[in-house]
């Protein structure tokens, strides 16, 4: 297949687009070694002085730490929640399931900012009954991320849920299986990369929020993306630059690592590509917006690997 | 079916997700809702202000006009990346998936700065094209509207692509041989049979970014410096440096209803696109 390729002009304006797209991201690294205390290029001598800034300032490791720990909690969380509310609407396929769906996946359609203000509301109306659980603390950005990321996890889960052979699920019941046995021993295994899918993705999404973390803290609970925002506010700082280039490092380790596992399987792709295209069952009711997520790719390259 | 699809067991999946969204995004949302109409008195004054005050009709408009001009220059972006995407031989496609993914999972702060990096009037291509030798006085390419649109619009390709591509899948490959069987140019294929059949993933694509393009806060936070506010960053400035609740609300609610029409357009279209497809 594919025989019709794409002629001089397409590849010479997407090379220009390509470049486009790697530009921002490459040109941090240089600026990342200035040895000024100000954003300028390093002329001549390097230095890596912004880098030992964020092992040595405890600011920039108190953030990390609190980023990892709202990340995880967040990924959890979510992850449960949207296991759990995938395997209802899938087991029992209730006649509203398309506006139940809908419902929750509201946080991911609705303007961030719009959200941002609705979780500033929750996180001080909470600050009134219990202070610890409220505005500017980590359990309150945490809260907040739950509800920002679980909309994803959903998605995800649902696709995995909808191309699993329900004709299991009755065998198992038929023989007499429990509604807990079933689940965990025939559907959850059988979702399983779905499941990891949604709990990278939630943690990913949390790890690097910041439009709803500005609205929600201020001076105690800084997570790694807000200290990078007042890094960039102030006089920019270069070891924003640094961090940048760390995290810009191990996002591509992990795209190449993930690339190169799936070139291994390629042949097995090639085959999945028709079946990957036809529709993928009735729970899931909105096809472009895992589409415009690229979710379903995701999750099939998981699946090979 | 042979056993009911009754009990607490199903009945504890299934809820606990909606009652907790309830609690913590619907009933909050109303609440902002209650802002917009009692702070800092009961009233309709809040909305008066959205559609009749020139700062605020100023700040929408840049919106709506920075939201369009985001929307066609990603929309035509991603056709391209998308058309080598789906079409480009196995190395070709590697390569556009790669530069398509590094972005995307890449933190929209960093996006920013790299752009900052660039675009400032010390950055990269200013002094790349002072040493040419093609201007005397370095552009202003950011702390305006050309940073943000630039940011904007690096920021969304990739979730235009998405959609795109996988329109640009349901075409049949033996269609465009067939046009170039009977005659027509490569160019006449493309405009006359693959344009107008991918044309149900445009639209989505265009509706998809302008739709995430309106509540925009970061990207033009940062490279918009203060100057070309948008509507998110009022709202932030509403909310916690002029301290007017009322209005940061009544903004947030006219922002949800422009998407919910926008939203429900996507859905009529998803249904054109299946029955094309």
């Amino acid at each position: 297949m594919n025989v019709y390729r794409p002629g001089p002009a397409a590849l010479v304006i997407t090379t220009a687009l390509m470049i486009f797209l790697l530009a921002p991201l490459i040109a941090i690294v240089p600026i990342s070694l200035t040895p000024f205390e100000y954003l300028a290029m390093p002329r001549g001598e390097l230095s890596l002085r912004h880098y030992r800034t964020l092992v040595e300032d405890p600011a920039w490791g108190a953030s990390i730490l609190l980023s990892l720990r709202v990340a995880v909690v967040s990924s959890i969380v979510a992850t449960a929640f949207a296991t759990a509310f995938g395997l209802g609407v899938w087991y029992l396929q209730p006649r509203f399931a398309g506006l139940l769906v809908g419902f929750v996946l509201l946080p991911m359609v609705v303007p961030p900012v719009v959200s941002a203000v609705t979780l500033y509301f929750l996180v001080t109306w909470i600050s009134r009954i219990f202070e610890p659980f409220g505005y500017d603390t980590w359990i309150g950005v945490a809260l907040c991320h739950v509800v920002m990321v679980t909309p994803f996890a959903v998605v995800i889960i649902l696709v995995a849920l909808s191309q699993v052979d329900r004709r299991m699920e009755m065998a198992a019941r038929g023989l007499g299986a429990s509604l807990w046995r079933t689940t965990v021993s025939v559907v959850l295994p059988n979702i399983r990369f779905g499941i990891a899918s949604a709990a990278f993705l939630s943690f990913v999404l949390s790890w690097e929020e910041i439009a709803v973390t500005l609205f929600v803290t201020s001076v105690e609970a800084i997570t790694l993306p807000r200290r990078v925002w007042m890094g960039l506010r102030d006089n920019v700082d270069p070891a924003v630059a640094a961090i940048s280039v760390v995290l810009t490092v191990l996002t591509v380790a992990v795209i190449l690592a993930r690339m190169m596992a799936r070139g291994a399987a390629r042949g097995v792709r090639e085959e999945a590509t028709a079946e990957d295209a036809a529709p993928t069952g009735e729970v899931v009711p909105n096809v472009p917006l895992r589409r415009r997520l690229g979710l379903r790719g995701a999750w099939s390259r998981k699946e090979t690997l | 079916m042979i056993w009911t699809r009754r009990g607490g067991g199903y009945l504890a999946l299934v809820a606990p997700l909606p009652i907790f969204l309830a609690l913590a995004y619907g009933l909050p949302f109303l609440g902002v809702a209650g802002w917009s109409l009692t702070l800092p008195e009961p009233g309709l004054a809040q909305y008066a202000r959205v559609f009749t005050d020139p700062i605020v009709q100023g700040v929408l408009v840049r919106t709506l006009r920075i939201c369009a001009v985001v929307t066609i220059a990603t929309t035509v972006a991603a056709y391209a990346l998308a058309y080598v995407w789906v079409r480009g031989s196995p190395r070709q496609r590697t390569f556009v998936e790669f530069c398509i993914l590094v972005p995307f999972w890449i933190s929209t702060l960093t996006r920013a700065f790299g752009w900052l990096v660039l675009l400032y009037n010390r950055g990269l291509v200013n002094s790349w094209l002072q040493a040419l030798g093609a201007i005397d006085a370095p552009l202003t390419m950011v702390r305006n509207e050309f940073g943000v649109i630039v940011g904007m619009t690096h920021f969304l390709i990739p979730f235009a692509v998405f959609p795109i591509a996988s329109a640009m899948r349901h075409v049949d490959e033996r269609v465009l041989l067939a046009s170039r069987g009977m005659g027509a140019s490569r160019l006449r294929t493309f405009w006359s049979v693959f344009l107008p059949m991918t044309m149900p993933g445009i639209f989505g694509a265009g509706l998809i970014v302008f739709v995430f393009s309106l509540g925009f806060f970061i990207t033009p936070a940062i490279l918009g410096g203060g100057r070309s506010v948008m509507a998110a960053e009022f709202v932030y400035v509403q909310l916690f440096q002029t301290a007017n609740w009322g209005l940061a609300a009544a903004i947030s609610v006219v922002l949800v209803a422009i998407v919910a029409v926008l939203v429900a357009l996507l859905f009529r279209l998803t249904r054109v696109e299946k029955l094309v497809g």
